[in-house]
Parts: C-alpha cells; sequence; structure tokens
C-alpha cells in the first residue's frame, strides 16, 4: 500500500539504537496509545556537551519506527545546540522520504527531540502551551503554525498529513485554513515565475474551466471567455448571469479574484458584449 | 516467496477450475449475448447457466438474479431502488459495521435529504435487536444489514430481522458479501428482499457481482441503459466473469461443508495458538456467531501496520484495523463501534482463510507470529518484559 524507500524498510526491519539509556541526560515521551503513535527519546552527553548515546522506543507503524531510528543515527555525536536545529524535514531526507500521509512520524521525531531537549535544560515543554485546534488530535495552533512555516505547507491536507489535526471530526478545518492564511501571509511574498504570454492564457482557461465555470453552472449561468490582451481578461456571461443585476459583482469577487489568486495577481477581468 | 494468504475477506484468489471455465470466453467465444445470431446467441445460453449456478447457492429462482459489476453496486441499486419505489418514505436503517459500500451511500443519502439510522452494536459485535426494532418506522423505506462482518466474521439475525421489518411493510436488504460462500443460505426459508454478493470473495475474478431480488418486489434499475437483465441492469453483460461467477457459486455449494469443518478447524488452530503463546491479545467478535475462517486478534501495545509489514517478510499476508492502515486517520469504524479501546484497536490483526489454506501454512503462522510481537513489544515504550508500564496512555 504505501511506497516505502529502501531506507525506510531499512530502519524499519533493522532499526537502530532501540532502547532507553541509562541514566539519560535528556528524556521525553510524546503521543499516545490512543493517537496510535508514541514515542520515547533519551540521550546521554560526553564532557564536552555532545550526544554519545540516543536510543528510542516506539509504538507505531514502519515510518513511525524508522523516523525514530533515522533521528537518533542523525543526533548522535552532535552538540545539544546543533540537535536543537534538527527538523522534521531532516528527518524525512535523512530517510530518502515519507509517503505524504505519513509525514507526521517525522513531525513526531522533532517534537521528542525538542521536548527532551528542554528536559536536559529544565525547561517546560515547548509543545504543552497553547490553544488546542484539532480536539480529535490534541494539535496546538502553535504546532500547526510551525509545520506550516517550516514545510511550507499551503492546505488543509498537508496539514492533516503533517500534524493529524483535521483528520477527525473535520470540525477544525475553518481553524485550520486560518492558521495557513495567517503564516502564508506574512514573510516575504511568494515569489512567482514570470508566465509567457501563451501560458497566461492557458492557466486562464483552465481555471475558468476547472474553478469558476462549475460555481456559475450551479446557478444556472455561465462564462465564456473571450479574449485575453496583456492583463486584460474580456469574458462574457451567459445563461443566468447575462440578465443578472449582481453579474458586475460577481466578475469582480469570484471571476477576478479566483483568476488572480490561481494565475496572475494583476489581471483584470472586463464583462463584454458578444 | 509464495504468499501465504490469509487475506481471503479482503479478496480472494479465482479458482483454477473457474480460471479454465473463463478462458474460451475471452477468447473464441466473445460473442454479445443479447446478438441475434447463433454466435451470440450461444453465449447467451452459457449466462443462463451462470445465472441459474449463482440462484442454486442461494435457495432462489433464476429470474431473481441480477448480474453486476461488484458488491458495492449491488447495495447501491438496492438502497437506491427500495427509495425510488417508496416516494413517500425518507428513511433508512442500517447498522454502525457496515462496508463502506453501504455507509458511504447513507452518509450520502443523507445530504440529499434522507435519515439514516444506524443501530449500534455491543463489545462483541452483535446487534442491539431492541434498538433495531425500536428504529423501524413509517417513514422507513428500507432496512440495509449485513449477513457476517467482513472485519470480525460476526453474523447478524438477518432473517429475524427480515421478519420484524416485513412485519411492518419494510423492505429489507442485505449486504451478503461475505457469507455467500461461506454459510448456507436459503432465501426461501425467509422474507429477505434483496441480497448482495460479489465475485471476488469466492474465488471468482474482481469486477463481477450480484444482485438477489425477491420476485414480485418493486425495483427500480440503477444503471440504466440497454435491455439487458430484463432491463433491471444495463450494460453488455461482462459473460467471461459471470461464467466464472456461476462456476464459483457451484464450487462454493459443494465445498461448504469443507468451509464449515477443515477451515474452521484452522482457523481455531491459530487463533487458539496466538492466544496461547502471545501474552495481552483477545479476539474482537462474538466467537460463537462468526464465519468459519476469520479471525480478529487485537495484540496490546504494538501497532498494526509495524505487524503486518514484519508478517510480509515472511509473505504471510493479512489486514489490520489500525489507523495507519484504515486509510484514514482513524482506526476501524467496526472496531470503534464495538468499543475496543484504542489501546487495542491499533494492534488488531485478521486473518481469513480459505479452502486452499493448509495445515503448513497455519504452523508457519503460528512459528511466526510471537516472535514478531515481541520483538515489536521489547520496541514499545509500553511494554517492559514481566511488568507493564501503561505510561501515558489516555482513557
Amino acid at each position: 500500500m504505501w511506497e516505502y524507500t529502501d531506507k525506510v524498510k531499512e530502519h524499519f526491519l533493522k532499526p537502530r539504537n532501540v532502547g532507553e539509556v541509562e541514566n539519560p541526560d535528556g528524556v521525553a515521551t510524546v503521543g499516545s496509545l490512543a493517537c496510535g503513535d508514541a514515542l520515547k527519546l533519551t540521550f546521554k552527553l560526553d564532557e564536552n556537551g555532545r550526544i554519545t548515546d540516543a536510543r528510542f522506543k516506539t509504538f507505531g507503524c514502519a515510518s513511525a519506527i524508522a523516523s525514530a531510528s533515522a533521528l537518533t543515527e542523525i543526533i548522535k555525536g552532535m552538540t545539544v545546540e546543533e540537535a536543537a536545529k534538527v527538523t522534521n524535514q531532516d528527518i524525512a531526507n535523512f530517510l530518502g522520504g515519507l509517503p505524504d500521509e505519513k509525514m507526521h512520524c517525522s513531525v513526531m521525531g522533532r517534537e521528542a527531540l525538542e521536548a527532551a531537549i528542554a528536559n536536559y535544560r529544565g525547561e517546560p515543554g515547548p509543545m504543552e502551551e497553547g490553544k488546542i485546534i484539532c480536539e480529535c488530535f490534541g494539535v496546538t495552533e502553535e504546532e500547526i503554525a510551525r509545520v506550516v512555516r517550516e514545510n511550507n505547507l499551503r492546505t488543509i491536507e498537508e496539514v492533516t498529513n503533517y500534524t493529524k489535526a483535521g483528520g477527525g471530526c473535520g470540525g477544525c478545518h475553518e481553524a485550520i485554513q486560518e492558521i495557513i492564511d495567517r503564516v502564508r501571509g506574512e514573510g516575504k511574498a511568494v515569489t512567482r515565475p514570470k508566465l509567457s504570454n501563451i501560458q497566461k492564457i492557458k492557466m486562464i482557461e483552465e481555471t475558468i474551466d476547472r474553478e469558476i465555470r462549475p460555481l456559475l453552472q450551479q446557478d444556472g449561468g455561465d462564462l465564456e471567455l473571450i479574449d485575453v490582451v496583456g492583463n486584460r481578461v474580456m469574458v462574457a456571461t451567459r445563461g443566468a448571469c447575462a440578465s443578472c443585476a449582481a453579474s458586475q459583482l460577481t466578475m469582480k469577487q469570484v471571476v477576478e479574484a479566483k483568476l488572480r489568486e490561481l494565475v496572475w495577481p494583476e489581471l483584470e477581468v472586463e464583462e463584454v458584449s458578444q | 516467496m509464495k504468499p501465504i494468504y490469509l487475506d481471503n475477506n479482503a479478496t480472494s484468489q479465482v479458482a483454477p477450475e473457474v480460471l479454465e471455465a473463463m478462458l474460451p470466453f475471452l477468447q473464441e467465444f466473445y460473442g454479445n449475448p443479447s446478438s441475434m445470431h447463433t454466435f451470440g446467441g450461444q453465449v447467451g445460453r452459457k449466462v443462463r447457466e451462470a445465472r441459474e449456478q449463482v440462484a442454486n447457492i442461494l435457495g432462489a429462482a433464476p429470474d431473481e438474479i441480477i448480474f453486476t459489476s461488484c458488491g458495492t453496486e449491488s447495495d447501491n441499486t438496492a438502497i437506491r431502488s427500495a427509495l425510488a419505489t417508496n416516494p413517500g418514505k425518507r428513511h433508512i436503517v442500517t447498522t454502525r459495521v457496515e462496508h463502506p459500500a453501504v455507509l458511504s451511500l447513507a452518509a450520502r443519502l443523507g445530504q440529499e435529504g434522507y435519515r439514516a439510522t444506524e443501530i449500534p452494536v455491543d463489545a462483541e459485535g452483535r446487534l442491539n435487536m431492541e434498538q433495531y426494532a425500536k428504529s423501524l418506522s413509517p417513514d422507513t423505506a428500507i432496512v440495509s444489514m449485513m449477513w457476517a462482518n467482513n472485519e470480525t466474521g460476526v453474523i447478524f439475525p438477518v432473517e429475524e430481522a427480515a421478519t420484524l421489518a416485513h412485519n411492518r411493510g419494510i423492505l429489507f436488504h442485505t449486504d451478503a458479501v461475505q457469507a455467500v460462500g461461506k454459510i448456507p443460505i436459503d432465501l426461501r426459508r425467509n422474507c429477505i428482499d434483496m441480497l448482495s454478493l460479489s465475485g471476488h470473495k469466492l474465488h471468482a475474478p474482481k469486477g463481477v457481482g450480484a444482485l438477489y431480488v425477491r420476485k414480485g418486489t418493486r425495483f427500480s434499475p440503477f444503471l440504466v441503459g440497454g435491455h439487458q437483465e430484463k432491463g433491471r441492469r444495463g450494460g453488455t453483460e461482462n459473460v467471461p466473469s459471470i461464467i466464472a461467477l456461476g462456476l464459483a457459486c457451484d464450487l462454493a455449494a459443494r465445498k461448504m461443508t469443507l468451509e464449515n469443518t477443515v477451515v474452521k478447524d484452522l482457523r481455531d488452530k491459530l487463533e487458539n495458538a496466538l492466544l496461547t503463546k502471545v501474552p495481552r491479545c483477545r479476539v474482537n467478535g462474538d466467537r460463537n456467531q462468526r464465519l468459519p475462517n476469520t479471525s480478529n486478534i487485537s495484540f496490546e501495545f504494538v501497532e498494526g501496520e509495524a505487524i503486518l509489514l514484519r508478517l510480509d517478510e515472511y509473505a504471510i499476508c493479512a489486514s489490520s484495523g489500525s489507523a495507519c492502515t484504515s486509510g484514514s486517520l482513524q482506526p476501524s469504524h467496526v472496531l470503534r463501534a464495538m468499543g475496543v479501546p484504542f489501546t487495542m484497536a491499533h494492534g488488531s490483526i485478521r486473518f481469513s482463510l480459505s479452502i486452499y489454506n493448509t495445515d503448513k501454512e497455519i504452523d508457519a503462522v503460528i512459528d511466526t507470529m510471537p516472535a514478531i510481537i515481541e520483538n515489536l513489544r521489547a520496541m514499545s515504550p509500553y511494554w517492559e518484559v514481566g511488568d507493564v508500564i501503561c505510561a501515558g496512555v489516555e482513557s
């Protein structure tokens, strides 16, 4: 069912560093039996503050076991400061990649590491506070914002793949979308590659057919693309839209907004009669 | 490595005799049964024979059998037909442990303005018959209740339930996909109105099924097209697979006793051995009212996908009710409906046998499983040799 890389299979069938370090310098357990994923990480430091031993115990699937095995291999030899910079993407990359739906296993690895480091430093656990967004899986706002930022996530589905949030009752989907929008809105503007004329026209055509016309058709209306000149998109309304008083609003708020979002932010939609 | 295939409730191998019977219809006898010429007509005769064979294993008449593409199509057809022929009624009754073919349809119907009641089950997977009886109302168009559950093998009292429905003037449909071929069914002994079956669960190929509709039942077709199946299901007949299905039903009828003795004994041997050799595990589902081939066992503190992939190394094939294998993030809805605690649901494994499994294969599984569980438990933060640590268990 899952397309696992050879590295994932290897770390699952022959995991490294299984067990518990005696008298660990850092220890943490994340996840739960209820969730179907749990990881206990322990590590020991030498006199130079480098991790000499790291062990794991996991309750979970092949990805969870492989992620934990990979994590312990990655951090051995690092200082605590270096280990604190390890991301979930590092874990996934070490394994040659994980299936999308399993990315949350790599996130769990990173969470355990952070908690163990916090434990070593005598600080409170990083993910313990924060507003719970997903009740089904106990995922906080902070956690969601973080995976969106660190992994450049765009959709609710991706957030679910990385944190499980939204994968239960679905009641938190709106809240997740808000967080995605907020996080993606901040920071540098998304730089789009320049589109050639022919690419732009094709994309406008596709977007109109796929995203816009079905919406209008639901209400008995329709739209026809007449021409594209520079950034001016000329369309003609059909069906119910042709005689609708609100069609001007539709042009701006639905058609233009969607085309700006999905194709090019400077497009302008004009209604023409034909 | 030849697979040790213990996942027959997911799908089953095509019986060699069945494959042989199909081949001529994939080679020289490719005619359309509806054609006027002999070339097509002779094929039509074979389809009629297959229809009789399917009718026989159900205790039905041939003209009560409609060939479909699969169990899911049969389920969709039956339920939508009941709603279409009872336009005043907007309610359907079903159970919480049905196959997605029924439950997803019920959810979709909910969006279309119908109401669905899902009867719950107890910890052993048995239906609450009191609640069932109470749920039947003048607004109920149909009851859809599976004959046997695909995950646990638990058998429902569908014959009794059908009578209760009938007394209230309500149609009764059963998804018997897992039951046909494994336990005897005789539709002359009950008042079930419609029944679904699926070819690939009884050693016919995938892509063929059947829907039984009792004579006299008002019917509205789902797949509308040509006049095939007497106008009840459009589309040129999947001749090779229909012939396969017919022969597979014939074989299953002959092997019914084997299924309920030899296969049952192998299942019991496997189950009892695992329960004895592996600590902290339990069977999910009523062990008495159950299909003869199915065993659903939960192993505490280890996870299903990990178990399956370890078994995979030995080419042992089974399935699991864990979240990781469910395709969603929740463990099996059947186990959840039974109130199986999450601590157990994630570590559940379903073994489903067939007449093709041997004693030697079962021995191999018995020899392999305990070590796998032990190994995975050694890795688990919740298991300590000799003493169980339940750290962080959320109840």
